[in-house]
């Protein structure tokens, strides 16, 4: 069913579609983030009820949904690496753990960020926060699975086993967590998320959800293209790139360029 | 069939012989619910209410405690390359495992039930409720760990991670277990909480051997 | 009833072609060819670090070749029933200290399905009569390593792939492990082995592969 995608699954084919497609997934999520970002933070109207303290939501909102977004998109490309035996899909895996597991911090702080001034403690055990905690033990816990083994390989494949087998924990683990909440904590605290949210609010909320998703993309193109090479380093494309670039010096450097016969 | 049934004998005599392997997680049990009362207080109100908590933080580190011996002296001695590389009834093998494993740590955790609900100033309707918890829970608790013992079977330090990995899919039985123990010592009804704990068993029970195959042929390999 | 290796002796029914293994961002070996026919021994030979085990793993099927294939019957192995007529003894013993020798048979009996013997029997033509129902913690290694060979007494499979089956054992052990290989070859079976020992005394027509040492 999936024959047209083979090629794509060539490391060298996917280096050269990565290397491609990062400057303008960059320029986009840089673009995108400065727009929804200065909007929502600067050139929004203050909220009747939390003043200006809510503008963290430009920041705090779009790393909690791709958070999330950033482990779905690891355990597909880890049930690809398991299933299809694709060897690019289990280095995806590894290139965007680091990544969720970034935004679910800024998550963390970003929330506890927005919980000083609402509840006035730093940290509150509310369902969500709970969960991206969790969720972030979920990450650390991949990427260090990924660094145990010696063989890399082995490494790469067990953590996307990992990473599917979270994923499917996921759902489980976030509601159970919301009522062990409602057990606990009584009334829930607020509606962030909910759709009664004034439009010159929603928009550049919406656009800082598009630049975080640009960014994990663009992020992830570079941290492949690494990832194949480090992996692929035997190989003799890889050994030409290495001479190409080698043979043309950076401006400013004085790198001597390398000869064939010292690669 | 037959395949479980000379894995499981296998597994029960060397039980049997290494006794170390069964009867430290069960001692380290005792000893850190024993930590509990005299690191928080030991007021009978106090500990009645964290008690639920209590005793199934105890059992899951106790159970990932004794889990990352259960293939790793396969390993090391050949045993799992030549089955693997057989292709035997791997799911036989593995299912006699997680079955030894249970009936080595969970069943005496189920007989010393009644002493835990006596240390901890539980009453007899939130002992049931232990009991049944345990009951439900223990299989899972086991799975899980043999899932964990899979993926780290061939990694360095392999231990300690094997504990960072499982405890946060172990939150949600935490959350349920102990809230039906609550719930009991409350005089309230928590069949639904039972219910959960059996409907995540079964969901266990269909995919988590299938995973610990998967995760013992790329160690192996 | 023996597995029969291939139905005429002449065609090679075992093939690996162009197989490549990389380790540690290094490549192991390259385009490594080989074949097997019914009565065949196959030898690979190389220095300590030469990838032999590697090699013999990706053999068996354990582990995957990073380029290449390896064919029974013309199948790939994943695709085939290879693994019913597979022998496998890896360098690891498969030994457990705490069981006796009559235990592993036991298990290995259910486990491989061998054929039904007298445990007490095979031990016995092994060498090891009288030391049956002791843990084998309390065997010398080579004892224990008897052990472990008395799978290819009980098993009727067609391909042996053995990894360094003369380690630990004495003389008389070699002597006997080498006739059970000449029994075996003729009666159309295969075997594939590394080791560190001549055989070119016992096995005139035992083919050679050498993996040369590329670290």
């Amino acid at each position: 069913m999936f024959k047209w995608l083979d090629p794509y699954a060539k490391p060298e084919t996917l280096y050269r579609i990565c290397g491609l497609w990062f400057p303008w997934l960059m320029t986009a999520a840089v673009a995108t983030l400065l727009l929804g970002n200065l909007w929502g933070l600067a050139f929004t109207p203050p909220d009747y009820q939390q003043g200006d303290s809510y503008r963290i939501i430009h920041i705090h909102v779009p790393s909690a949904i791709w958070s999330m977004g950033a482990y779905s998109s690891m355990a597909i490309a880890a049930f690809i690496a398991l299933v299809w035996q694709v060897k690019a899909a289990q280095w995806a895996v590894g290139a965007i753990a680091p990544i969720g597991a970034v935004f679910t911090v800024i998550a963390l702080f970003t929330g506890a960020a927005w919980g000083k001034p609402m509840w006035g403690t730093w940290w509150v055990w509310d369902a969500r926060l709970t969960s991206q905690l969790i969720l972030l033990f979920l990450y650390l816990g991949v990427i260090a699975l990924a660094g145990a083994f010696a063989d890399r390989q082995t490494g790469a494949k067990a953590s996307a086993l990992l990473a599917v087998v979270g994923v499917v924990n996921l759902p489980i683990i976030h509601f159970s967590v919301e009522w062990w909440n409602t057990l606990h904590q009584g009334a829930t605290i607020t509606k962030f998320a909910k759709p009664s949210i004034d439009a010159s609010m929603l928009w550049p909320l919406l656009i800082s959800i598009l630049a975080f998703g640009l960014i994990l993309a663009a992020l992830t193109c570079l941290r492949l293209k690494t990832a194949i090479l480090e992996n692929e380093q035997h190989r003799p494309w890889v050994r030409q790139l290495a001479v190409s670039l080698a043979a043309t010096p950076a401006k400013g450097s004085i790198a001597k360029s390398v000869t064939k016969e010292e690669v | 069939m037959v395949m479980f049934k000379a894995a499981f004998v296998r597994e029960w005599r060397l039980l049997a012989r290494q006794k170390a392997d069964w009867l430290n997680p069960l001692m380290f049990f005792l000893i850190v619910l024993t930590l509990f009362p005299l690191g928080i207080g030991a007021k009978p109100n106090l500990l009645a209410e964290i008690a639920p908590g209590i005793i199934w933080i105890a059992a899951l580190l106790s159970v990932l405690l004794g889990a990352e011996r259960l293939f790793k002296d396969d390993y090391r001695q050949g045993v799992l390359e030549q089955l693997v590389a057989a292709e035997q009834p791997m799911l036989a093998y593995v299912l006699a495992k997680i079955v030894s494993s249970w009936c080595s740590t969970a069943l005496p955790l189920l007989l010393m039930s009644p002493l835990i609900a006596l240390l901890l100033g539980l009453d007899s309707a939130a002992w049931l409720a232990v009991f049944l918890t345990l009951l439900l829970g223990t299989p899972l608790l086991n799975l899980l760990a043999s899932l964990g013992a899979a993926l780290t079977l061939s990694a360095d330090k392999g231990g300690i991670l094997l504990a960072l990995l499982i405890l946060p899919l172990y939150i949600p039985l935490l959350i349920f277990a102990s809230a039906a123990v609550d719930q009991a010592s409350l005089g309230l009804d928590y069949s639904a909480q039972l219910a959960v704990l059996g409907a995540m068993l079964c969901l266990s029970l269909a995919l988590v051997p299938l995973a610990v195959l998967k995760a013992l042929k790329l160690n192996v390999g | 009833m023996r597995a029969v290796f291939s139905k005429s002796s002449a065609d090679p029914v075992f093939t690996a072609s162009n197989l490549c293994c990389v380790r540690q961002d290094r490549i192991l070996f390259e385009a490594v060819n080989l074949h097997l026919a019914a009565g065949q021994l196959l030898q690979i030979g190389g220095k300590n670090g030469a990838g032999k085990s590697s090699l013999l793993r990706i053999l068996a099927g354990l582990a995957q070749p990073d380029d290449g294939i390896v064919l029974w019957n013309e199948q790939p192995l994943a695709d085939s029933d290879f693994s019913q007529h597979l022998c496998f003894i890896g360098h690891l013993s498969g030994i457990q200290p705490q069981l006796t020798a009559l235990e592993h048979l036991e298990f290995w009996q259910a486990s491989f399905g061998l054929k039904p013997a007298d445990g007490y029997e095979v031990l016995a033509v092994l060498g090891l009569a009288g030391l049956e129902d002791i843990p084998c913690q309390l065997l010398s290694a080579g004892q224990q390593r008897r052990v472990s060979l008395a799978r290819l007494w009980l098993t009727d499979r067609s391909l042996w792939i053995l990894d360094e089956p003369f380690t630990a054992l004495d003389q008389s052990a070699i002597v006997l492990l080498q006739r059970k290989f000449t029994e075996h070859l003729a009666q159309g079976g295969g075997i594939i082995l590394t080791t560190h020992q001549p055989l070119t005394q016992h096995f005139p027509a035992a083919q050679l592969l050498e993996l040369a040492y590329r670290w």
